[in-house]
């Protein structure tokens, strides 16, 4: 059954007309060509499809898109502001968070809801929170001193945002 | 502008190299040529190209100064697009900035074999220092010219030749500019000494790092072309499969769907990616699937199936028997490894477009003109119509040396005659790939009662020759490896069979060391000359402080080392037992590494890193478990891979050898880990563990 769907994302209203079983990450990717969200597994083990849908973190691959219709979403593309870098984006960089990067958006935007919640985590909520997120190059131990990092960016008001 | 990258893409896309260079326009032009032949595997695959076969490498500054490389070296995450720049612009004299890297386009670089094997840093290094060693001499020459002066009297800084006397300067595009100078260079070292790098040597950034933190990267999944269709294959019950029928008739009645068959393969394209996998599983296929082993039998079976030529010196002369009749201490023992993936994020992805006789593949894979061979000989055409282009990939670890996704979708895009894109599911990727070879060795050994190793004899089966040599004073070794018939398609994987042999080495000599009553350390130490690998253990040990501590309740102590492809290793763990002795966790790593001189310290601590944290993941609980020709875990629900809750602190001693040539490092660090840890577990529970995976189920292997 296909439907009309509007969606709102990144500060912008698309329309698309798809099934409405169709999963999220399917229509960012293939009908609105937003690639920087990633296709890993396709089951919600991994998180490399991870966005924000009113600021929660969630996998796209196992959400469908008629559930995200209303809702804010925020993929890695709306992440920076006025070309300023979201902090967790700045620490990722500083700290060279990454190595083939395929992993990073999911994690930014996990790390993101992360901190929404937890301003000053500690490392063991971080372990806990990113657990679903997978990084195979194995930079885990940067990636919590990144997000680490993005917790004190925040707290001075905010890295690139603070700069532009 | 992505229209204008389009653009210049298809007008590319009809040049052959001649036509590229003189698009060059003016401009100095650098040739390296004489490369050495394992760098190149001289005369295969260079036939069509319009240049001299030897030539490794290639450097171009245009009049705006600004410095174009190219190599066949892909970048796929360990950072070589970044550490090869740097080497470039210290010897050029140029800043980091006004380096371009060309990589992995097999129309616009070099053949070259692949980037595997810890080749790039220790052969491709050196190669583009040459270079642009040899760019920086001719502008400087030319800028003498022009002045009539000597050119020993002029400098080269910061991009531009200067003229101390007179204070005189031009910029390396000034020089060029009206120009067109071309050099070539054979393999001459004439280099910068290490001790006098400025941008080599330091934790440069990554290149375009803000592309991948904002989302602008384009991975080879990522990649459209005008009117792209999306492709799906039609994957068999199990390996070895042969079809017995197939309907794909409700597939063909799909809105713009068309089944393409062709023997054996069955594929479809469609106009997006929800109907192509909605058409897929609407084609009704029969398959004979073949009764094959499963993991139980899979020991057994490799040393029943041999294959090949048999690998080393058999041991005929009797020298280890007699060795081990003078030993006070004889041990004999086998350790086994399971077949691994490499899973890396981003699967399998192709993008295929044909444009005439031509074709042009977008997708990642560690050998672009490995995968044009493969192209050229599925399509029965000759390798110089065909172009594969490696956008910067979501890694591979040794798992994409093959072009099967590059095929299918080129397979499916001259049946739709439009540019079609395949992606793998992650259930493909884990079945569909290749994988670590499973092997079994066998170890026997003999030592005096001082500690003084005298016999050893290593035989493996399956996984491979890397790393089997025993760096321990032992006269008349014995060692060997023996091919057997996989039943599993396997293949490359980070530090392949180094891992396996060093696994049973290390495990087998902290076993002889428990037997002669020493420490560890101190028995290795007592066998071992190689002053590098003496370096790397007492730098682990130091910072661990190794024999100064003693281990908290339920914590035991491991080390272990080696060295393979030019990289030296040693790792301390400090483990962690439940109660019942059952779980383990790793509490503490602490991993010395010598590469020669560090090209990049902040590159090559993100190696060691990672591949500290692959290792914990085959010496723990990666495993592939097989039967009938169907793989049983290909989810990552069911195939464990490392994640934040299984990291330990990770401590690092890199040793800087400015003295020694820079080699690779994206591999060997991971060798040294599953030994020691399943050493440490032996101190806390007395039971020694020689099976990798050692805790498969959460649970320690019994």
């Amino acid at each position: 059954m296909m439907e009309d769907i509007l969606l709102h994302i990144n500060n912008a209203s698309f329309h698309v007309r798809t099934s409405g079983d169709d999963s999220l990450l399917s229509v960012l990717r293939n009908d609105l060509h937003l690639y920087g969200t990633k296709y890993g597994c396709g089951e919600g083990q991994c998180g490399a499809c991870t966005v924000l849908v009113d600021g929660v973190a969630r996998r796209s691959c196992r959400m469908r898109v008629s559930s995200a219709a209303n809702a804010e979403i925020t993929t890695i593309e709306g992440l920076e502001s006025n070309g300023a870098l979201h902090p967790v984006q700045q620490a990722f960089l500083e700290e060279e968070a990454f190595q083939c990067g395929y992993c990073t958006s999911g994690m930014i935007l996990s790390a993101a809801n992360l901190l929404r919640d937890h301003p000053r985590p500690t490392d063991q909520q971080i372990i806990e929170y990113m657990n679903g997120n997978i990084c195979r190059c194995g930079t885990y131990p940067r990636i919590v001193a990144a997000i680490q990092r993005a917790a004190e960016l925040e707290a001075k008001g905010g890295a690139g945002h603070a700069n532009r | 502008m992505p229209t204008d990258e389009m653009v210049a893409r298809l007008h590319w896309f009809r040049l052959d190299r001649r036509e590229f260079l003189r698009l060059c326009g003016g401009g100095l032009l650098v040739c390296l040529t004489g490369v050495r032949d394992e760098a190149q595997e001289s005369g295969r695959g260079s036939r069509d190209q319009v240049l001299p076969q030897e030539i490794g490498a290639w450097l171009h500054i245009d009049e705006g100064s600004r410095i174009t490389v190219f190599t066949g070296k892909v970048e796929v995450g360990q950072n070589i697009r970044t550490s090869l720049a740097q080497l470039v612009a210290d010897e050029i004299r140029a800043s980091f900035d006004s380096i371009t890297m060309v990589m992995g386009d097999t129309d616009l670089v070099p053949w070259d074999m692949g980037t595997f094997g810890s080749r790039s840093m220790p052969i491709m290094g050196p190669q583009l220092r040459n270079m642009a060693a040899a760019a920086r001499q001719l502008l400087v020459d030319t800028a003498a010219q022009r002045w009539k002066v000597d050119p020993a009297a002029l400098t080269a800084a910061n991009g531009k030749v200067v003229n101390p006397k007179t204070g005189h300067s031009l910029a390396y595009g000034e020089i060029t500019r009206g120009e067109k100078l071309t050099q070539t260079v054979a393999n001459d070292p004439h280099l910068t000494p290490v001790i006098e790098w400025k941008i080599a040597g330091k934790a440069i950034p990554k290149v375009d790092g803000r592309e991948f933190v904002t989302g602008k990267h384009h991975y080879p999944s990522d990649i459209v072309r005008p009117g792209m269709m999306s492709g799906k294959v039609l994957r068999p019950s199990g390996f070895n499969a042969t079809l017995v029928s197939v309907d794909t008739s409700a597939a063909d009645k799909m809105p713009g769907v068309r089944a393409v068959r062709d023997g054996d393969f069955i594929g479809l394209v469609a106009p997006d990616d929800r109907t192509a996998e909605q058409a897929i599983s609407a084609i009704q296929a029969k398959w004979n699937v073949p009764s094959q082993i499963s993991n139980q039998e899979l020991f057994d079976y490799l040393r029943k199936h041999p294959e090949g030529e048999e690998r080393g010196e058999p041991n005929e002369t009797g020298s280890v028997q007699r060795a081990m009749a003078t030993a006070d201490v004889k041990l004999e023992q086998h350790y086994t490894l399971q077949y691994i993936a490499h899973a890396p994020l981003e699967p399998r992805a192709a993008v295929a477009e044909w444009n005439g006789d031509k074709l042009t593949v977008w997708t990642g894979t560690q050998r672009p003109f490995g995968v044009r061979d493969e192209l050229a000989a599925a399509f029965r055409i000759s390798a110089a119509k065909v172009r594969v282009i490696m956008p910067d990939m979501g890694s591979g670890y040794g798992g994409k040396h093959t072009g099967e996704c590059a095929v299918e979708a080129a397979r499916l895009a001259k049946a739709a005659d439009k540019p079609v894109r395949v992606v793998w599911t992650r259930e493909e990727e884990f079945t569909w790939a290749y994988f670590r070879p499973a092997g079994w060795i066998g170890i026997r050994s003999g030592a005096k009662r001082d500690g003084t190793l005298v016999a050893w004899e290593h035989h493996n089966y399956n996984s491979g020759p890397g790393g089997i040599n025993t760096p321990y004073n032992v006269v008349s070794p014995i060692t060997q490896f023996h091919p057997a018939t996989s039943p599993l398609r396997q293949g490359s994987y980070r530090a392949l069979a180094a891992t396996a042999n060093h696994f049973a080495r290390e495990v087998h000599m902290d076993e002889l060391a428990h037997a002669v009553g020493m420490d560890p350390l101190e028995f290795r130490l007592k066998n071992l000359t190689d002053p590098r690998l003496r370096a790397v253990f007492q730098a682990a040990a130091e910072r661990f402080d190794w024999g100064k501590r003693k281990p908290a309740p339920s914590h035991g102590f491991g080390i272990a080392g080696g060295l393979e492809k030019g990289g030296y290793v040693a790792t301390c763990v400090d483990v962690e037992m439940d109660s019942a002795n059952k779980r383990v966790r790793l509490h503490h790593v602490v991993e010395a590494w010598e590469s020669g001189a560090i090209v990049n310290p902040e590159g090559l601590r993100n190696q060691i890193l990672g591949s500290v944290v692959q290792a914990i993941g085959g010496a723990l609980f990666e495993e592939i478990h097989f039967k009938d020709g169907r793989i049983l875990n290909p989810h990552f629900a069911q195939y464990r891979v490392p994640r934040f809750s299984d990291m330990p602190e990770i401590d690092m001693v890199l040793i800087d050898r400015k003295d020694l040539p820079s080699t690779g490092a994206g591999e060997t660090p991971i060798v040294g880990l599953a030994p020691a840890v399943s050493n440490a577990i032996f101190t806390v529970t007395g039971k020694r563990l020689r099976d990798m995976p050692m805790a498969a189920n959460a649970e320690l292997a019994s």
